[in-house]
C-alpha cells in the first residue's frame, strides 16, 4: 500500500472510531432538548423543558448534593490515609515492609461488587443501617491503594534530600510533613484527590447496596431508568457530563501550568 | 540511603491507619464472607452448617453454570475486539497524527469516559432501540424491512463494553508505541525489513506487555460488571454479577451470594496468575 493510500486507510478508520465512541454522546445530548415525549428519532424541536425538570426535582438535587458530599469527604480521606502511608513506607524502614504494601494494593484486584458485598453482610450482622457513611467507607476502602500507589511512586530521592535537610535543621518530623513533603508533593496529591473524587462520584454498586432511603446520584439516575427512555434521564446525564468536563478541563489547567 | 534510627514505631503510626482501615473495611468483611459461604440458609435462619454446598450450587443448577459460561465468553469477546479496534486507532493516533494534534486527538477519544458509568449504558439503549437510530437509518436506507432487536441482547452487552474499553485500551496501547524509540524501526528498516514485517517482528512484540496488562484490566473490570448486562443484555440470559446481585436482593441468600461471589474472585485471581505468568515469560 503507498503511503497515501495508507494514510486515507487510517484517516477513515479514525473517523469510524471517533463516531463509534462519540454516537452514544451525541444522542444522549441532542435528544436531551426533544420537544416530545420520546428521546428518539425524529428529533422534534428544541425545548429546556427537561432541563428545568431535572433543576426542580428535590430528590435528584438531593442525590447529587449526597454524592458530592461522599465524593469530597471519602477522596479526601483516602488521599490523607494514602499519604501518611505512602510515607511511611518510602521513607522509613518497616518490618514486612513488601507485605503493607501488598495488603494496602490488595482491594484494587477485587470487583467493587464482592466489597461492597462483604461490607454489607458485616453492616447487617452488626445490626447497622444501611446509609452514606458506609457508602463513603466503602469508597476509601476502593481509592485507598490508588492514591496510596500514585503517592508512593512519587516519593523520590530528591524530596527525601529536601526532608533530610529540613530534619538536619531541627525540624520536627510533623514539620517535615506539613512544609517539606506536602507542598513538594502537591500535584500528585491533587491528582490522587482528583481521581479519587471521579471514582466515587459515578460508582454504583457499592452506593446501591448500602444506601435506603438517602441514595447517591448514580442510584437515583438507576431508579429513573425503570421509567423507561425519557428525555428528563438523557437531560441528567448530559448535566453530569458537563459537570465532569469541566473538572477534568480544570484538572488539566492546573496540573499543566506548573510544568 | 540513611534512614533515621529509632523512629520506626513513629513510622508505623504514619501507616497504622491506613492498614487498619483496609483490614477493618476489606478484609475482615471478606474473611466473613468466606465463612458465610459455607454456611447455609434455612428458611430465614443462618446456620452455620460447615458446608461446600453452596459452591456445589454451581454444578448443580443450570443457570448458575449458564451464567458463569456467559460471563466468560461475554468477558472474552470483549477483552479480544476491543483490543483488535483500539490497537490500529491507537497506532494512527501515534502515527498519522501530526505531533502536536496527539494530544487534542487523544483527549476526544476518551472523552465520552466522563458521562456517568449508568448513563453511558442508557445512552446505548438509546441508540439500539427498536426506535432508536441504528434502526432508523437502517430502515430508512432500505437495508432492512423490519427493526432489528438490538437492545435487550448479548450483542447490546459486548457493544457497551467494547464502546468502554476501547477508549481505556487505546490509552495504554497509545502510552505504550509513544515510548518506543524511533531507532528500533530505523535499524530494522535498514536491515531490509518492510512496513508489515517491522510491526510483526518488532513492534508488536515490544507492545504486546503493554496490551496484556491492558487486558487484564479489561478482563477484571467486564466481568465484574452489574450494569451493562443488567440495562443492556435483557433477560434472555444472566451474567454472574447479576446472578450474585439476585441472591442478595429478591431472596437475601447471603450464603449463596457469597460462595458465587468468591467463585467470581478464583477466576480473577486466574486471569491474574495467567497474565502475570505470561508477562514474567516473556520478559525472561
Amino acid at each position: 500500500m503507498s503511503g497515501a493510500a495508507r494514510h486515507a486507510f487510517g484517516a477513515l478508520y479514525a473517523v469510524l472510531i471517533y463516531g463509534f465512541i462519540f454516537l452514544p454522546v451525541i444522542v444522549l445530548v441532542l435528544f436531551s432538548f426533544q420537544d416530545g415525549r420520546l428521546p428518539v428519532p425524529p428529533f422534534q424541536g428544541f425545548t429546556a423543558r427537561w432541563y428545568q425538570a431535572v433543576l426542580t426535582d428535590r430528590q435528584l438535587t438531593e442525590a447529587l448534593i449526597n454524592s458530592a458530599l461522599v465524593a469530597l469527604a471519602s477522596s479526601a480521606l483516602a488521599v490523607l490515609l494514602g499519604f501518611l502511608a505512602a510515607y511511611g513506607l518510602a521513607r522509613h524502614q518497616l518490618p514486612a515492609a513488601a507485605g503493607q504494601r501488598l495488603l494496602l494494593m490488595a482491594p484494587l484486584t477485587v470487583s467493587y461488587l464482592i466489597i461492597g458485598l462483604g461490607l454489607l453482610i458485616v453492616w447487617n450482622a452488626l445490626g447497622w443501617p444501611k446509609s452514606l457513611l458506609a457508602v463513603g467507607i466503602g469508597h476509601v476502602v476502593i481509592n485507598l491503594p490508588l492514591c496510596f500507589a500514585i503517592l508512593y511512586s512519587q516519593m523520590g530521592e530528591h524530596q527525601a534530600g529536601l526532608e533530610r535537610a529540613a530534619r538536619d535543621l531541627g525540624a520536627s518530623e510533623i514539620q517535615v510533613l506539613l512544609k517539606i513533603t506536602a507542598p513538594v508533593l502537591w500535584p500528585a496529591l491533587f491528582a490522587s484527590f482528583f481521581l479519587a473524587m471521579t471514582f466515587s462520584w459515578d460508582e454504583f454498586i457499592i452506593a446501591f447496596l448500602l444506601t435506603r432511603f438517602e441514595v447517591t446520584l448514580p442510584v437515583e439516575i438507576w431508579s429513573l431508568l425503570r421509567s423507561g427512555l425519557d428525555p428528563k434521564t438523557n437531560a441528567v446525564g448530559s448535566l453530569v457530563f458537563l459537570v465532569s468536563i469541566g473538572l477534568a478541563v480544570l484538572l488539566e489547567l492546573v496540573l499543566l501550568r506548573r510544568r | 540511603m540513611s534512614r533515621p534510627a529509632g523512629h520506626s514505631w513513629r513510622a508505623i503510626l504514619l501507616v497504622a491507619p491506613a492498614l487498619l482501615w483496609t483490614l477493618a473495611f476489606f478484609v475482615l468483611p471478606f474473611a466473613v464472607m468466606v465463612v458465610l459461604s459455607l454456611w447455609e440458609r434455612v428458611g430465614s435462619q443462618l446456620v452455620p452448617s460447615w458446608t461446600l454446598a453452596n459452591y456445589a450450587k454451581l454444578l448443580e443448577r443450570g443457570h448458575f453454570l449458564a451464567a458463569l459460561v456467559n460471563s466468560l465468553e461475554v468477558t472474552a469477546l470483549v477483552t479480544a475486539l476491543s483490543i483488535l479496534l483500539a490497537y490500529p486507532f491507537a497506532w494512527i493516533l501515534a502515527e498519522q497524527v501530526p505531533k502536536r494534534w496527539q494530544r487534542l486527538a487523544l483527549l476526544l477519544a476518551v472523552l465520552p469516559f466522563w458521562t456517568s458509568y449508568v448513563i453511558r449504558s442508557y445512552s446505548w439503549l438509546l441508540v439500539l432501540a427498536k426506535n432508536g437510530i441504528v434502526n432508523q437509518a437502517l430502515l430508512a436506507s432500505g437495508l432492512i424491512a423490519q427493526p432489528l432487536a438490538l437492545a435487550n441482547s448479548r450483542t447490546a452487552t459486548v457493544i457497551g463494553f467494547v464502546h468502554f474499553f476501547v477508549m481505556l485500551l487505546t490509552l495504554t496501547i497509545y502510552a505504550n508505541l509513544v515510548q518506543l524509540p524511533a531507532n528500533y524501526r530505523r535499524a530494522a528498516a535498514d536491515l531490509g525489513a518492510g512496513a508489515l514485517r517491522t510491526f510483526w517482528h518488532v513492534i508488536l512484540p515490544l507492545t504486546l506487555p503493554g496490551v496484556m496488562v491492558g487486558a487484564f484490566l479489561t478482563f477484571v473490570l467486564c466481568i465484574g460488571d452489574y450494569i451493562t448486562p443488567q440495562i443492556l443484555g435483557g433477560n434472555n440470559e444472566l451474567l454472574l454479577p447479576q446472578v450474585i446481585m439476585l441472591q442478595i436482593g429478591r431472596r437475601a441468600d447471603f450464603p449463596t451470594a457469597s460462595a458465587l461471589s468468591i467463585v467470581l474472585m478464583l477466576v480473577v485471581t486466574a486471569a491474574y496468575l495467567a497474565a502475570a505468568r505470561w508477562l514474567k515469560l516473556e520478559r525472561a
